[in-house]
């Protein structure tokens, strides 16, 4: 990869704006996330105007930004091409759907959420990356005979 | 609901930004994932710099609007719950709000509008679960 460091420095503005932006649309307030899935309840249409804002901007940025030839900074886009649906995708969604709706948080809120130092969010933090860890290297070692054989090495987990 | 659509818009931006400079998938589980994996130091520097970033952009918007942080989880046991639900969730589902709900969305992804509806749903359940939960008790 070349560019590195100013790749790092665009990552690190880009990543500023989307923290403000959590902020800014409330989505650091777990009661904000849960009053949105809140279907039956006294429903908050926030995280609409959230997702809503969030994608009509991309929507029209990726379709000028794919009409050049390879990123600014990049030799090429890595953007997912899949398009079949598979029950991996389905019942991990519908997992993280359910601890969404139980913790109010996702990943990016839960990392910025660490700035009020409570101790939930790092207990959920610590499971959140503690799981997934654990799920990936499991995968790893399943299709270590597969197509695709990563070479790794695993270090001691605590 | 402006603030709503101004974090919305910042969000979107963000995500423009790494495309349109890194030609990346501005996804924050899969960051994270890609970090617990081997790789070359500079696809692990932009990941960490982002993720850095978020903290920092969080902590200035914080201090311009005050009380972003005052919510407190229920308990400790239900964070962890949530946590590890989260955790393998997004690792077989390969994402989250972020990857799948706004830059799959834009760009029209079908897996990623599947995902989303999904997520939405079982949340909207798990919402309905707690509230009942609450009830009895």
């Amino acid at each position: 990869m070349k560019n590195v460091g100013a790749t790092g420095a665009v990552a690190l503005v880009a990543g500023s704006l989307f923290g403000a932006g959590l902020v800014l649309g409330g989505m650091t307030m777990p009661s904000k996330v849960r009053g949105f899935l809140d279907f039956t309840g006294s429903w908050d249409p926030t995280l609409v105007f959230v997702m809503g804002g969030a994608v009509v901007v991309h929507f029209f940025a990726y379709r000028l930004i794919r009409g050049r030839a390879h990123p600014v900074l990049a030799e090429r886009f890595q953007l997912p091409s899949r398009k079949d649906l598979d029950v991996r995708l389905i019942l991990g969604a519908a997992l993280f759907g359910v601890g969404w709706g139980l913790g109010g948080f996702c990943p990016g809120p839960a990392i910025t959420s660490m700035l009020s130092g409570s101790a939930s969010v790092f207990v959920f933090l610590a499971a959140m990356l503690g799981s997934s860890f654990l799920v990936g290297r499991r995968e790893a070692r399943t299709s270590a005979g597969g197509a695709t054989p990563a070479p790794r090495t695993v270090s001691k987990s605590s | 609901m402006l603030r709503g659509l101004g974090g919305g818009v910042l969000i979107g931006a963000s995500a423009s930004l790494m495309l349109i400079v890194a030609g990346r998938v501005t996804g924050i589980s899969g960051m994270l994932n890609g970090l617990m994996a081997p790789a070359e130091s500079g696809e692990r520097l932009w990941r960490i710099l982002f993720l850095g970033g978020l903290v920092v952009g969080a902590l200035v918007a914080s201090r311009l609007l005050p009380g972003a942080f005052s919510d407190r989880m229920p308990s400790l046991a239900l964070a962890f719950v949530a946590g590890v639900l989260v955790g393998v969730g997004t690792r077989i589902g390969n994402g989250c709000t972020s990857g799948h709900g706004v830059c799959g969305i834009s760009r029209l992804s079908i897996r990623s509008l599947v995902a989303t509806l999904t997520f939405i749903a079982t949340g909207g359940l798990a919402v309905l679960a707690l509230r009942g939960l609450a009830g009895l008790s």
